[in-house]
Formats: C-alpha cells, structure tokens, sequence
C-alpha cells in the first residue's frame, strides 16, 4: 500500500468515527434541521468539481465537467440557504417574545 | 510541500475543523444557527483554496474555465432560489434534491477521472475501488433521492410501488453490480464496464425506494444522505482530496446515527423500512378500513366553536394531515384567539408528526408559535389530564392508545396520551386509516368527536365559530 493511500484510509475512518461520535444525540426537534445540515456539508464535492473540471479539454469531459460543477454548486448553495431559513425559524419566537412580553 | 501547498492544506484541515464543530454545534437549538455558519465558513475557505490551486497550476483552457464558472453560477443561482422560494412545508422534498444533486455531482468526478485514464490501460486497486464505490454509491443515491423527492412532493405515488418479479430484478441487478466491482477492479478500463455500473446503479436506486411508503420517506432521505456522504469521500479519495475525505465521511457516519434515531422514534427500524415493512402488504386490510365505525360521533364546526370558547385548557395535536394541508397558519391564528381570550393553550408535538422528525416544529415556528408553547411528547402527556379539549388535526397513529397493547402494529410506539383529555375532538378528512393502517379506538372513545375536514377549511371554519361565542 502506497504512503499516500494509507494517509487517506486513515483520514476515512477517523472522519468517520469522529461523525459517529461528534453528534450522539439530538433531540427530535432538530432531526430535520441536522439533516439537512449535514445535506450542506457533502456540498464540499463542489471542491473536487472544481478540480477536474479544470482539467477538461475535449467536449466530453467538458459535458462531464459542466453536470458535476453545476450539481456539486446547487448542493452547496441551496443546502446552506435552506438551513439556515429553518434554524432562523427557532431562533425567531423567542425574539418576538422579547419585544411584545405582554403576557 | 511546496508554500502554497502547505497553505492550501492548513486551510482544508481549518475546514474539516469548522465542518465538524458545526455540525457539533447543531445538536442543540441555542447554538444550530451559528453552527451551521460555521461549517459555511469552512466551505467557503475550501472552495477559496482550490481556486488558489488551480489558479497557480495555470495550465487550463479558456473553455474549461468557461464551462466551469457558467455550471457554478448557473448551480449556485438555482440552488438558492430553491432555497429561498421553497415552503417549509416542502422542505423534506428539497432536501431530497440536495441529495440528488450532491450523489450525482460525486458520480460525474468519478466518471470523469475513469475516463481520462488511457482506454486499456491497467489500474491500481487503490484507484479502481474507490472510482467505481463512487460511481455505483453517487448513482445509486441519484436516482434513488430523485423518487423520494418525487414521492414526497406527491409527483410519484406514495403508496409502496411492488410488483411481481421485484426481488428477482433486484438480484439480476446487483450481481450485475458487483460484476462490474469485479471487471473494474481485475481488468484494464473499458467504456462499457463503467456504462453498466452507472445504469445498473441508477435502476438499483429506483427498485430500492419505490416500494417504500411515504411516510418512511424521511428515514430513506436520511440514509441517501448518510450515502452521498459516503460517495463524496469516495470521490475525495479518486482524485486523492482530503477535504472531500473528511467531509463525506463525517457526513456518512453522522448521517447513518441520525437515519438510527429517526427511525427509532418512528419505531422502525431501518432493515424494515428498506425491506418495505408493515402497510405494504395489506391492501385488503386498507379497503375495509375505509369504512366508518358505527360508533363514531360527528360533530360541527359549531359545536366545537361552543367547546373551545368555555375551555379552560387547550391541547392542539397536530399531525401529518396539517402539515399536508398547510394549515399551520389557520392553527396559529385559532390559537392566538384564544390564548387573547384567556384560555391556555399549548401544543402537543410528537417526534414525529409532520413529514418529518422535527418538522411540526420547524412549520410552528415559522408560523411564530411560542417556543415554550410547544411541548414534547413527555411534558404534553402530564398534562393531557387537565386538559379540557384536545384538538387533534390530522393526526392519528400517534394518537392510537392501541400502542399500549401488544400485538398491534404499533405496539410499543411512544404515544401522545390523548385519550385522558376531558374531551377530544378530531379533525380529519375521513375514517382512513395512518400509515400503520390499522383502527384508532381513539376515534369511537365517547369522549371524542370527529369532524370530517380538510385541515385548513375545517379550522377556518372553527376559528370563524369560535370567535361568535367569544364575542357574546
């Protein structure tokens, strides 16, 4: 095995049990939101559409290039926007309490 | 390493950092927000970066930089307008989307660096497994959240899709999978090996989610985003990334325990759901489910106008029917009448009710519902007791007291008690069964009454009855 893949064999299971350890329990409140957190963060394939498509040079890598960038770039966009409007939504009453407090 | 190299990996290892405190920080609803900024803040670090590569390598063609910065702004611009335009309501659907669009992105990569190796040419395994787990994962998470976004926005049917010969094709095709795992990592490349691991992985994905019910949906999406997790990092070790092996990674392993969780408060499990558990098979039992009880007492708008306004303590149940309806704002709108007139009340959230865990509560927030009107399954049930109505909109399995007797269904299912309310009343479109397909006894409890309604028409027309009586 080359120095090189072993690096990256043990980046993978390390990440991997790093996930398994970092967010143990949520409560159910936060399913949806966690999910969809995490649907932002495998956006990072945009990274790696970058990198190939810049090595394109014929018409059918520029076709491969062009679906995997502008898929990678809808994934990373829309993930975070979309995550963020929902924890926006939690953070909301609480402010609006705030301000009215008229109860 | 060279400087810029060095730089370039402190930062990617900087984003790795922010990814995995991000995603730490949303395990509780104070922090979520930030954390999520976080990982954004990583992200954006990362793509900085590999511009920076590409920019000093400086050996790209005019058109590739083209195609390139048109695919991302192009992506970028739809990605956020989804985002901004969708309804909360829709939202588990987007998700899904995301899903998609992230598999088939780590599935293009791999299909690109496949084929920029010579035709023939011999490669090592360390190259040829991970290319083609990103190929057959990324196709098979394509196609696969693309019918449950399809089944959640109700565009495909969300009733299990079976047919004869199903398990048959199932097993053709995953041989023909792993003959292709076989070819590629043996033999020297050819076009037509990596054709069949992509269109055998791509039928694969739809045979595996069109014979799940909607309702499971929301497990499924989660474990196809446990799965693009997983080709991402296959894709990062293709073309040698590490950012992208971290990143999926952490996303595949976080992704598998929430998927466990999920599934566990839907008291599922998720070999059943895969397999296509309970409610698939009995479609005799759903036609005569149809049928409305004898023992059922009705009831009108009118009436519960009467109930709600001499109320003392309300309990609003909502469920998967309100979600469907949309009629979060209606529900608002009823509650903020009576809590103006002094009455209590509060909402019982179920983990989940909605479409999907957590997601009642996302549609009453965004509705502005008071945080602490919101109570969990184990507060709402010590007050059920003082409860003097219990309104349940378009909720019905997690209502159903038979989960306390073995041998159901649902038999063990946490349950909102809302039989020991002092009074019930149900709003529903008719007698149907849940997703477990089984009686609510709830519904012919003397204490309850049913009133046979869209969600949002029938509390239009309760909060319009409501405010008569309030108002005398």
């Amino acid at each position: 095995m080359s120095q090189e893949l072993y690096t990256n064999l043990a980046i993978f299971v390390l990440s991997l049990l790093v996930g398994f350890e970092v967010i143990s329990k949520i409560p159910a409140t936060l399913h949806t939101p966690m999910m969809s957190g995490a649907n932002a963060i495998h956006g990072v394939v945009v990274v790696g559409a970058i990198l190939v498509a810049l090595e394109a040079d014929t018409p059918t890598f520029y076709v491969i290039a062009f679906i995997a960038a502008f898929l990678g770039a809808i994934n990373v966009s829309g993930g975070y926007v979309v995550t963020d409007r929902m924890l926006e939504m939690f953070s909301k009453p609480k402010d609006k309490g705030n301000k009215g407090g008229d109860k | 390493m060279s400087g810029l190299m060095t730089l370039v990996s402190l930062c990617y290892l900087i984003s790795a950092v922010c990814y995995v405190m991000g995603l730490h920080m949303m395990r509780t609803p104070k922090t979520a927000r930030n954390g999520n900024r976080l990982s954004f803040v990583g992200m954006i670090l990362a793509v900085i970066m590999t511009f920076l590569i590409v920019l000093k390598k400086n050996d790209t063609t005019m058109t590739a930089w083209l195609v390139l910065l048109v695919a991302l702004v192009l992506g970028v611009g739809y990605g956020v307008y989804r985002a901004r335009t969708v309804k909360m309501t829709d939202m588990p659907q987007l998700v899904s989307l995301f899903n998609a669009v992230g598999g088939g992105a780590a599935a293009a990569i791999g299909t690109f660096d496949y084929l920029s190796k010579p035709a023939g040419a011999s490669l090592s395994v360390a190259f040829s497994l991970p290319v083609i787990l990103d190929l057959i994962i990324g196709s098979i998470t394509f196609s696969g959240s693309l019918i449950a976004t399809g089944k959640l926005a109700g565009k495909v049917s969300g009733k299990p899709i079976t047919f004869p010969g199903a398990k048959l094709l199932n097993g053709i095709v995953v041989l023909i999978i792993l003959a292709a795992i076989v070819m590629t990592v043996g033999f020297p490349t050819n076009v037509w090996t990596l054709v069949t691991a992509i269109v055998a992985s791509l039928v694969f994905g739809i045979l595996m989610t069109i014979p799940i019910g909607g309702a499971d949906m929301p497990v499924v999406v989660s474990l196809l985003n446990a799965f693009t997790g997983l080709a991402v990092a296959m894709a990062g070790f293709v073309i040698d990334n590490q950012v992208l092996i971290i990143a999926g990674a952490l996303v595949g392993a976080a992704g598998t325990i929430l998927t466990l969780q999920m599934a566990a408060a839907m008291n599922r499990s998720v070999a059943n759901i895969i397999a296509g558990g309970f409610g698939t098979g009995d479609s005799g039992g759903s036609t005569s489910a149809d049928e409305v009880p004898v023992n059922v007492k009705e009831t009108s708008a009118d009436d519960i106008g009467v109930q709600l306004a001499y109320a003392k303590n309300v309990m609003i149940v909502p469920g998967y029917g309100l979600a469907a309806a949309q009629a979060q704002h209606e529900v608002a709108e009823l509650a903020k009448l009576l809590t103006d007139n002094d009455i209590n009340v509060n909402y019982a959230i179920h983990p989940v009710a909605g479409r999907m865990p957590g997601h009642m509560n996302v549609l009453l927030a965004e509705v502005n519902v008071p945080y602490d009107q919101m109570k969990q399954l184990e507060e709402a049930n010590s007050m059920f007791e003082n409860t003097d109505v219990s309104l349940v909109i378009g909720a019905n399995d997690v209502t159903n007291p038979a989960a306390r007797e073995p041998n159901t269904a649902i038999s063990g299912m946490p349950i909102l008690d809302v039989d020991k309310s002092k009074s019930v009343v149900v709003i529903k479109r008719s007698m149907s069964t849940g997703y477990a397909g089984i009686q609510n006894s709830l519904f012919s409890d003397d204490k309850t009454s049913m009133f046979f309604s869209d969600a949002k028409k029938g509390l239009q027309e309760i909060i319009a009855s409501t405010k008569e009586y309030l108002d005398q």
